[in-house]
């Protein structure tokens, strides 16, 4: 299975999971960024992420949204805004009129923390497909915030602890519970602080954040504290006061899912499309073709089929999820 | 509906027993009695809706989603009833939700003519969770963890009510229970079980510690390593209870059927035979009686193989008389004058221990060698048969537990508040000497018996020592040494040692002893009792 999409004529990937010569990445997570390449096209904001994850690497180049590079080899790429994290991008590739894009992840839904998707009509279209089953339908994001208030505000003597993702989920959770109006500190697994710090300077304001390190338990009562799931049921949580363990995740849709991870307070919080983006996407860009990549392909590719639209799985190796 | 899908989805992410308890007490008291009534029934399973089966379901949803993308959504959610609810097309303007007794009522209603329209028309009405509910609700799978007996302990707590009176008047009643809400709310009279084969709460004992007690006053008797049941004869019923209060009729008919007088009794269910080398006749270990527990058919072979016949303590009932407020040698004599009357090969009655004092007693308690023998019961000789743990009335003295020096080879994660702990563990002993090649394998598993303080330092031992993981399981380094106590030991093909310990926990941690000192598979072998 190939590594990445690899345009051979101006010798560049896309998202590779090795180390390449030249490496256009769509954004900062750990299945699409990897540090090493020999030079590395995105966003600034994704090289930002990069050298915060990696160290600060020779090679980087700066491409901002929209300006176009010529890649050789006939091959213009430029940047468009994939609404997933901050400085997420799409790939598109331009040669004689023709046009790829390929999404990277994405999403539909707004998200206070990083520009909205921007459709690309094109004639190949390479989408993710992470949640690529009709089961999973991302309810509206203001619902989730108000149970996780409602479980906060009912329990003055727990504190509501969430995990989520340190890129993105989480400053996404942060600033929509400031959007709900909830202005009171919101406490931070260290894992999070430096990419929370990131996301300020880059011009997204979270409000409060304090360490968990530096409370005192009592101090962590009825509060809000945001880890990375893999911190949830593990020996950091038990400096907190009776922690209900919620989960910001598209996974938790499917209620095995968060019975596995004991997960009391399922949060449906995704930072891709969900089955009815992904669908309508392809159908308001209308591609000749749709290579699926990056999850799921089967029940995408059917869907496809039975909407007269040509479609084929694209593996690549190397894509686990980190971000869902 | 809509707060009974929140009751469910919450219960199913709940995994305190506390926390459950609280959620369904809530519930009660919000709804109104008549789907307060429903929810119980549904929350114990006590509903069936014989027109709604899963294969109508999966009928209903093939005519609105592609088979395919059910197909793969089901593989991946892996339940039915869930992937419906999730995938149900919901129509653009849905007409208000059902209530609760409203569902029933239609659920009730349909027939194998009708379930495929009205189905889906509560379906429409429903959103995701709501949906959920429904399915799980009519197809009788709510399964998530509330036993018949949580559900009356919360229905108790929801109206303060003790529990005991809650669970005898429970099963004298059908789904809504109309007449329970009207008692819980003081707007009727407690609900009369008389003439009805419910189940009355047992009278338990407590462990006697340190203490002795004087044989003037109290009566000793065997304790026999059964289980404990409650014969209900009434109205022409017959049933058996477990101690929970669990209805086991189904699994012992052979006893049903043989119990043909009425009054309600108490006693060991016990399995006949020398299959564990016990006397030809005489009750048989723990573990014969285990291959007739939670079978729901009976096969005639196990009726053969595995015969079993009731041990009598006591009698609650005697025809419709009451006789609980008696003292307990007067219940006794009681007992002995109904003997005759029953059928001796499936009933006998436990007989009392004859002893001078207490010292005698406990010889003889030390000399038992009766593998159904658990231990002693002391009971008061005017104590009143009293639903509960009551201090003072009734002791259970258990044989001295046995112990083995064991090697710690597996731990898991506990649940609940231990859920970030590895707190529960898989200890194992030697096929032989080690240095002559002998091998652990595995002969227990146990997750009490150690104090916080070692909970703690034994989850950073094993995060310190893993050699391999399984999943949630972590395999570690074989050097730490429990010695565990445990009540008997018998065999057993669940263990590749083939052996089996009953009520193991960590007796101490012995961080002194080298593993390739702990004891040998045959040293257990020699425990089991012949
Ligand atoms: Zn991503
Ligand atoms: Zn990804």
């Amino acid at each position: 299975m190939p590594q990445g999409l690899y345009l051979p004529g101006a010798d560049v990937w896309v998202d590779p999971s090795v180390a390449v010569g030249r490496a256009l990445v769509t954004h900062g997570h750990a299945d699409h960024a990897r540090g090493g390449h020999g030079a590395t096209i995105a966003t600034p904001e994704t090289l930002a992420i990069m050298a915060l994850r990696y160290g600060v690497a020779e090679g980087a180049h700066p491409l901002p949204l929209r300006e176009r590079l010529d890649l050789g080899d006939g091959i213009t790429a430029w940047l468009a805004p994939a609404g997933h994290v901050l400085g997420s991008a799409q790939v598109v590739l331009e040669r004689q009129g023709e046009r790829v894009v390929v999404t990277g992840d994405y999403k539909r839904r707004p998200d206070p923390t990083c520009l909205p998707f921007e459709p690309v009509p094109c004639d190949i279209l390479v989408t993710e497909a992470t949640f690529a089953l009709p089961v999973f339908i991302h309810p509206p994001i203001a619902g989730e915030i108000a149970r996780l208030l409602e479980a906060r505000a009912a329990n003055p003597k727990r504190c509501v602890l969430v995990g989520a993702y340190a890129l993105g989920k989480a400053q996404r959770v942060i600033a929509e519970l400031r959007l709900a109006g909830y202005d009171a500190p919101i406490w931070l697994h260290g894992a999070m602080e430096a990419m929370c710090r990131l996301y300020g300077e880059w011009g997204v304001d979270l409000g409060d954040l304090r360490l968990v390190s530096e409370a005192k338990k009592e101090a962590l009562e009825g509060q809000i504290i945001l880890s990375p799931p893999s911190a949830l049921n593990d020996r950091w949580s038990r400096r907190l006061p009776e922690p209900i363990t919620a989960m910001a995740s598209g996974w938790m849709r499917v209620r095995q899912r968060a019975v596995q991870r004991n997960v009391e307070l399922p949060l449906v919080i995704s930072d891709h499309a969900d089955w009815n983006e992904l669908t309508a996407t392809i159908r308001e860009l209308s591609p000749a073709e749709t290579w699926i990549t990056h999850g799921r392909d089967d029940a995408l590719v059917h869907w496809c089929q039975t909407h007269q639209l040509k479609a084929r799985p694209l593996d690549l190796v190397g894509y686990e999820d980190e971000d869902d | 509906m809509e707060d009974f899908a929140n009751l469910i989805d919450r219960l199913i992410y709940t995994r305190s027993r506390n926390g459950k308890l609280d959620l369904i007490a809530d519930y009660l008291r919000e709804a109104s009695d008549t789907d307060g009534g429903w929810a119980l029934a549904g929350l114990t399973g006590g509903l069936d809706f014989p027109a709604v089966k899963p294969a109508a379901i999966r009928t209903l949803i093939g005519q609105r989603v592609d088979p395919v993308l059910f197909a793969l959504s089901r593989d991946y959610v892996g339940d039915t009833a869930e992937t419906v609810s999730l995938l149900w097309p919901q129509p653009g303007a849905p007409a208000a939700p059902p209530g609760l007794s409203e569902t029933v009522v239609a659920l009730q209603a349909m027939t194998c003519g009708s379930v495929q329209t009205d189905l889906a028309a509560l379906l429409d009405r429903l959103d995701a969770k709501g949906r959920f509910a429904l399915l799980k609700l009519a197809t009788g799978a709510l399964r998530i963890g509330v036993s018949a007996r949580l559900a009356k302990t919360a229905f108790a707590q929801a109206f303060t009510l003790p529990l005991d009176d809650v669970e005898e008047a429970w099963h004298a009643l059908e789904p809504p229970y109309a007449e329970l809400f009207a008692w819980a709310r003081g707007q009727g009279p407690k609900p009369d079980a008389a003439h009805r084969p419910v189940f009355r709460a047992f009278m338990l004992a407590h462990p006697l510690g340190d203490e002795q007690v004087d044989l003037a006053d109290y009566a000793a008797e065997w304790k026999w390593d059964g289980i404990r049941v409650q014969l209900v004869r009434m109205g022409g019923q017959t049933r058996l209870y477990s101690r929970g209060g669990d209805d086991i009729t189904a699994s012992f008919p052979e006893v049903a059927a043989d119990f043909t007088r009425d009054g309600v009794l108490d006693g060991e269910l016990l399995v006949r035979g020398s299959h564990q080398g016990g006397e030809e006749g005489g009750a048989a270990s723990f573990n014969a009686l285990q291959q007739r527990l939670g079978r729901k058919q009976v096969s005639a072979r196990m009726l053969e193989d595995y015969p079993a016949f009731v041990r009598l303590y006591d009698v609650l009932f005697d025809g419709g008389e009451d006789l609980r407020p008696l003292p307990w040698h007067q219940r006794r004599q009681r007992l002995e004058a109904i003997m005759p009357h029953l059928p001796a090969s499936r009933f006998d009655l436990s007989l009392l221990i004859e002893a001078a004092d207490f010292t005698a007693l406990s010889l003889l308690r030390d000399g038992a060698r009766d593998a159904a023998i658990e231990g002693v019961m002391l009971k008061r000789r005017d104590s009143a048969y009293s639903a509960g743990r009551r201090v003072g009335l009734w002791y259970k003295w258990k044989r001295d537990a046995l112990t083995a020096d064991c090697v710690l080879m597996y731990a898991q994660r506990g649940s609940g508040k231990r859920s970030s702990f590895y707190s529960d563990y898989t200890f194992g002993c030697w096929t032989a000497p080690p240095e002559q090649g002998g091998e652990l394998v595995p002969v227990g598993k146990a997750y009490s018996g150690f104090t916080d303080e070692d909970l703690k330092w034994l989850d950073s031992f094993v995060r310190q020592h893993t050699t391999n993981r399984f999943g949630p399981v972590r395999e570690v380094e074989k050097s730490l040494v429990f010695e565990v106590a445990f009540d008997s030991i018998h065999e057993s093909n669940r263990h590749k040692s083939k052996l089996a310990m009953r009520f193991p926990r960590i007796a101490r941690i012995r961080r002194d002893k080298p593993a390739a000192e702990a004891d040998l598979v045959a040293t257990l072998q020699a425990m089991i009792p012949h």
